[in-house]
């Protein structure tokens, strides 16, 4: 039914946000945390710089990107020089820029999450003689384990179909970095390729949908678990 | 042997209270709403660091702020009761029951094994409930898994924050038995926040009364119910003495149970369920107690009381409230200012006190 690029295409989507979730999973935790627990200097500047991927056109996150982690770029060039690695036009760099992309909705679930958290619960805890970490791992993680999968669901999704940011930082190469909407757009692009959009949207569709059922599934268990339902 | 001293300060409320108690038993902090007790448990718990304070538990100093001492909440040991309960909502009863148990100090370094699992659940009642989740219990089982999950955790002492106040009428009935019998079974002291006379009553041993972030008084419930100077405790419609008493006979034929107490008797209708012997304590409620300079004749009531007047203390507007002695009991009782001018009522005046009647809604165990 599809080609074996068209294949690529999808089996890449896949990989692309599956990665981009795995990196920004336990920072986007951290920073949740930080932002509706902590009272700190600059926390209202670390709550608009976190979600300005959201308000920012994905090409320029993209083009911040580039400056960035470029060969030449700050961080880009110590890693290329210092440890080999290179994030511009791999694989590796699309699940970058889509880890950046879906940041904010994975730290806004969580953090929806841990607002609803009693904190008498940890005061409980805690004068049951649980530790800082202790109560972390037994009461606050477990109860805030709901939205911290609705953030990944939400951001696997939407990483699935990110486009400016990683056209414009990681390009357009087939195999490499042409994930699901890049191939559609390349699609569109090339005299006949109407059918082979129209396959690749479906399937685009398709995973869409079953992510979410997915999440509403995982997510109804999840609240049974926690004694919610 | 327990020691508090707090001082902190609100934003527009000053905090500064200072108590002992002297072992096991119930010592309660008895307020209206804002006087300050919670916070003060809550600083003997560590989950609030006041200004300045000194908490000594068991000759363990657990806050000592001009020595820059505090501990930390989770190494104090207090088992904390709160008002809402504040169960795990993802674990089930027994887990719930195991939390503080799985992390309290191992070995004999301070004092005796506390009661077991087994024990615990028992006392409390709480073997038909060990796998449910804490949301689909009511309000009073709830509260009773949440009394044994704090004495589990082997604390070395018990903070009861108002653990009744968020319950309807019959849901106390229900609980408050069980925390009578903790009470007893524990052998810890306890603090305990009320703003209900009843629970007092029923619980408590000792009194430390609030008002506005200062202690008003502090001593035994009988010497603090007995008292006509406290208009905290006076205005209250159920102010009045608490008395400990002993059930004397069960007279089946004439429906009476004679009740005796040190100085005098107490005559009421027939309570079959009391065995004689049995100890308990009553309140006799100011309002319920009227007084005559002679032995009234002819009168349905059966307690008249030959008492001497102590002292006549002013209760509002129109009302005064008088200690009387019956022996070496003290009563009060409520009457119009009027009636002092009338009757020329004056300390040391001999006089009769009538009993209209006892309430046995706030029994408890002597």
């Amino acid at each position: 039914m599809l080609s074996a690029e068209e294949w690529d295409a999808v089996r890449l989507s896949l990989a692309v946000a599956g990665r981009s979730v795995l990196v920004s999973l336990l920072p986007a935790v951290l920073v949740a945390w930080a932002l509706a627990r902590g009272r700190f200097p600059g926390r209202m500047l670390l709550d608009a710089v976190v979600h300005l991927p959201l308000v920012v056109p994905p090409v320029v996150v993209g083009w911040g990107l580039l400056m960035l982690f470029g060969v030449r770029g700050p961080v880009g060039g110590p890693l290329n020089d210092w440890f080999g690695v290179r994030l511009v036009f791999t694989t590796e760099g699309a699940a970058l820029a889509t880890a950046v992309m879906s940041f904010p909705l994975i730290v806004r679930s969580v953090r929806l999450g841990l607002e609803g958290l009693d904190p008498g619960l940890e005061e409980a805890a805690r004068t049951l003689g649980a530790g800082w970490l202790d109560r972390f791992l037994t009461v606050t993680l477990p109860l805030m384990s709901p939205g911290i999968l609705a953030g990944a669901v939400t951001a696997f999704a939407a990483g699935l179909g990110e486009f400016g940011a990683v056209i414009t930082f990681a390009s357009n190469i087939p195999g490499e970095t042409q994930t699901l909407p890049l191939a559609i757009y390349s699609a569109t692009q090339s005299p006949g390729g109407e059918a082979a959009a129209g396959r690749l949207a479906l399937v685009s569709f398709a995973l869409a949908l079953t992510g979410l059922l997915l999440a509403e599934l995982l997510g109804r268990r999840l609240g049974r678990w926690l004694g919610r339902a | 042997m327990l020691e508090v001293a707090v001082r902190h300060r609100f934003p527009g409320f000053a905090l500064e209270a200072e108590f002992g108690s002297p072992g096991a038993g119930v010592t309660a902090l008895f307020g209206p709403s804002g006087c300050g007790k919670s916070t003060i448990l809550a600083a003997v718990a560590g989950l609030l660091r006041p200004e300045a304070g000194r908490v000594v538990a068991g000759g363990e100093v657990l806050l000592d702020t001009a020595r820059g001492v505090s501990v930390a909440p989770e190494r104090r040991r207090c088992g904390v009761v709160f008002q809402d309960a504040r169960l795990f909502p993802h674990l089930s009863v027994a887990s719930n029951l195991r939390y503080g148990l799985r992390r309290a100090p191992r070995g004999a370094t301070t004092d005796a094994e506390g009661p077991g699992f087994g024990e615990v659940v028992e006392l409390l009642g709480l073997g038909g409930l060990l796998g449910r989740r804490p949301l689909g219990l009511s309000g009073g089982e709830r509260q009773r898994v949440a009394l044994g999950r704090a004495l589990l955790a082997r604390p070395r002492l018990l903070l009861m924050d108002e653990p009744l106040a968020a319950l309807d009428a019959g849901r106390r009935a229900e609980v408050l038995p069980f925390l009578a019998r903790l009470r007893d079974a524990a052998g810890l002291p306890i603090l305990y926040v009320t703003h209900a006379l009843d629970e007092v009553d029923a619980l408590a041993d000792r009194l430390v009364l609030l008002e506005a972030g200062r202690v008003l008084a502090a001593g035994t419930v009988e010497a603090l119910a007995a008292r006509a100077d406290l208009p905290a405790l006076a205005r209250r419609r159920d102010a009045g003495a608490v008395i400990g008493c002993t059930v004397l006979a069960q007279d089946a034929a004439r429906g009476l149970t004679r009740l005796g107490f040190e100085g005098g008797e107490l005559v009421v209708a027939q309570r079959p369920g009391l065995a004689v012997g049995t100890r308990l304590r009553l309140r006799l409620r100011a309002r319920d107690v009227a007084v005559a300079t002679e032995a009234p004749r002819g009168i349905s009531m059966h307690n008249i009381l030959p008492a001497r007047l102590e002292a006549v203390v002013t209760a509002g507007e129109a009302e005064a409230m008088l200690r009387l002695r019956v022996g070496p009991t003290a009563l009060l009782a409520r009457v119009t200012r009027d009636s002092v001018g009338r009757l020329g009522l004056a300390p040391g005046m001999a006089v009769f006190a009538l009993v209209k009647s006892i309430a046995f809604d706030h029994a408890g165990p002597g």
